[in-house]
């Protein structure tokens, strides 16, 4: 953990409004991107159509994009605090599968339950997943860095063989694949508000940031400088758990996005979250807002599941970090 | 080499001797149960024209073989070259990338010219793709530490995750009615087997298996980790470099030939050092190599013949495998 020093934090601040003009202006474009026409001119004119389409389609989808890639940021930034493991990410801890675990057996054990219940079952379980990990992990031999996430691979593994199971036995196995599968095509108004929550998450992570930066040097500074480091850790995951189930709930899994951006933001600007942690949202909106362009004009006018173009880019980014790292 | 031979045999004492016994009674055990488990998958609720189910039979015997004991083997000396019982070679993503390359291949020329292209050609390439792979990956991380084998497998995984979404991505440039025709190929299958290819690829993973087999002496000393295996007259890059080439080799083919299964090595090499008790690779290799066969055929034969309870045997081998590595690693913890 290296405090950021004094050229980090002004270029913090300079990157800042550089990271909110590039949401925006991806955004706009997001919103003008798409199948149907609709272009500013069209827009003045009032255009019934165009309108009805901005309203109901691009503007709920391009929200939903900027909300689930900065939450999703924010939350890989938290765990790699808390587990002092900066390759552990929803994605590499088992966290996301359990997630889509809890929401299988909601929508098995409860059909007609609301998409809120189903939710929180889903929440609860990848909080039990991560826990399960962070238990696992802490057994290792070998305290070493990249084992970690390789364990949590592979509980990741365990819990998706364990959920594809069900989904055949219970016919569900089409739903399952879209629920791993990300995809922002069928995010319209009335579908994507839960999201929401997950902006008012990262902003109670935000508020919490210090304390989580105090936990991540470890147990004995916390309880030094009065920090109850197990009840933090269990805030701070419980966060994620919630992040990660809405995400899955509502747009379905997003690998790598958690474990690439947070990564590229602290290797530059270190490790205080409160102050990172609003360039990491950023980063993140821009990821997906990005991938998802990507996915919605490489087959036009057919569109990519955004997770799986995620899945190349992340992997690709995550692939170069590693590399780069062996010099190290 | 005289002298390495003398140093993996040292002077037989009694409980050598007892040790030794209690090896040859296993191995004799694993092999009896090979030949019941092969005889039973031979003759199972026989149906129809005798000679033709017969055949097909043979066939996929053949093919399971070729996949239990080139798993089997591979991850048993890569164990010893990377000091490590937890980790496997199948890990490194070869399976997806197997699923990339027909997927790629199928895109560019079209599924059906790809089909048309001669079985030996098809898989001869797509071998020599996946061995490259392999050996690359060894060469840019494996510098002989442990910290850096934990690197490259991570990244093998992350390939692997690459290679999906890749793959997914031109499933969806492929035409629905190119898809379907390719389908079949990307699921481990034992039935699919063309029998001209299990010739040469039989050929090839013999050649592999007689030279990893020559080098079991030399692989015990590997085993007593680097630096005393260099004090010992071993020259240990090199060694690695040729255990290496012949993980892809062993892994490789039988992907290319079947499909993917990915780890059943890790399982039958754990199960195998359990029952012998013992690393020395003369016993480890074959013991390896016996189960991998008796695994992978008994659980074909309980999943497809006795079990009407249909499902995929890719979950149960996920499942099955994710657990096995998991208890590993917690056993590795308690030591």
């Amino acid at each position: 953990m290296s405090a950021p020093t004094l050229t980090s934090q002004a270029s913090l601040r300079r990157t800042i409004p550089l990271g909110l003009a590039a949401v925006v202006l991806l955004a706009l474009v997001s919103i003008f991107v798409g199948v149907s026409a609709v272009d500013p001119v069209g827009l003045l004119q009032g255009d019934p159509q165009q309108r009805t389409v901005l309203l109901t389609s691009r503007i709920p989808r391009t929200l939903a994009v900027i909300l689930s890639g900065s939450a999703m940021g924010v939350a890989g930034l938290v765990m790699q605090a808390l587990t002092r493991n900066r390759f552990v990410a929803p994605a590499t801890a088992g966290t996301l599968e359990s997630a889509t675990f809890g929401l299988l057996i909601a929508t098995v054990v409860l059909p007609a339950s609301p998409i809120g219940v189903k939710m929180l079952v889903a929440a609860a379980a990848s909080l039990a997943g991560t826990g399960v990990f962070l238990w696992l992990v802490n057994r290792l031999r070998y305290a070493d860095a990249i084992m970690v996430p390789l364990v949590g691979i592979m509980l990741g593994g365990v819990i998706m063989a364990i959920t594809t199971f069900v989904a055949y036995r219970w016919d569900l196995l089409q739903t399952l694949v879209s629920w791993t599968h990300a995809d922002f095509s069928a995010t319209i108004r009335g579908r994507y508000e839960l999201l929401w929550l997950v902006a008012l998450v990262s902003l109670v992570a935000w508020a919490y940031a210090q304390r989580f930066t105090i936990a991540s040097l470890g147990r004995e500074v916390s309880v030094n400088l009065g920090v109850d480091h197990t009840r933090t850790v269990l805030l701070g995951l419980a966060l994620v758990a919630v992040v990660t189930a809405v995400v899955v709930v509502v747009i379905g899994m997003i690998p790598f996005l958690g474990l690439v951006v947070p990564n590229l933001v602290t290797m530059r600007y270190g490790d205080r979250l409160r102050q990172v942690i609003p360039l990491t949202a950023l980063g993140g909106a821009v990821f997906l807002l990005t991938t998802d362009l990507v996915s919605r004009t490489i087959r036009h006018p057919f569109e990519m599941p955004v997770g799986t173009v995620a899945g190349v880019v992340g992997g690709t980014m995550f692939l170069a970090m590693l590399l780069r790292g062996r010099d190290a | 080499m005289p002298e390495v031979d003398l140093l993996a045999s040292p002077a037989p004492t009694a409980g050598d001797a007892v040790r030794r016994r209690s090896a040859v009674v296993v191995l004799g055990l694993l092999g009896l149960l090979v030949v019941v488990v092969a005889t039973l998958f031979m003759t199972w609720d026989l149906q129809g024209s005798l000679s033709f189910a017969l055949k097909l039979r043979a066939t996929k015997l053949a093919a399971m073989t070729m996949m239990g004991v080139g798993l089997g083997v591979a991850t048993v000396v890569f164990h010893t070259i990377t000091a490590n019982r937890i980790l496997s070679p199948a890990l490194i993503g070869l399976d997806r990338l197997y699923e990339l390359i027909q997927s790629a291949a199928a895109w560019t020329i079209g599924a059906l010219a790809f089909l048309q292209v001669d079985a030996r050609i098809r898989f001869l390439g797509i071998t020599a793709i996946m061995v490259g792979f392999t050996l690359w990956l060894a060469r840019v991380f494996l510098r002989r530490t442990a910290a850096d084998l934990h690197r490259m497998l991570l990244a093998g995984v992350v390939f692997g995750a690459v290679f999906t979404s890749l793959s997914s991505l031109v499933i969806r440039l492929i035409e629905p009615s190119e898809f379907t025709i390719l389908q079949d190929s990307f699921y481990a299958d034992f039935a699919a087997v063309e029998e001209e290819l299990l010739a040469v690829a039989g050929l090839v993973m013999a050649v592999v298996l007689v030279a990893v087999w020559r080098m079991r002496d030399r692989l015990d000393v590997m085993a007593l980790g680097r630096d005393l295996a260099v004090e010992l007259g071993v020259d240990h890059g090199r060694t690695t470099d040729q255990v290496m080439v012949a993980v892809a080799l062993l892994v490789a083919i039988p992907t290319a030939l079947v499909g993917p299964v990915t780890f059943l090595g890790l399982l039958v090499a754990n199960l195998g050092y359990q029952l012998t008790g013992t690393f020395r690779h003369r016993v480890t290799i074959p013991a390896a190599a016996l189960l991998g066969v008796a695994v992978l055929v008994g659980a074909q034969l309980v999943l497809e013949e006795l079990l009407a309870f249909q499902t995929r045997a890719s979950i149960v081998v996920s499942f099955v495998g994710g657990v096995t590595f998991l208890i590993l690693v917690l056993r590795e913890a308690r030591r």
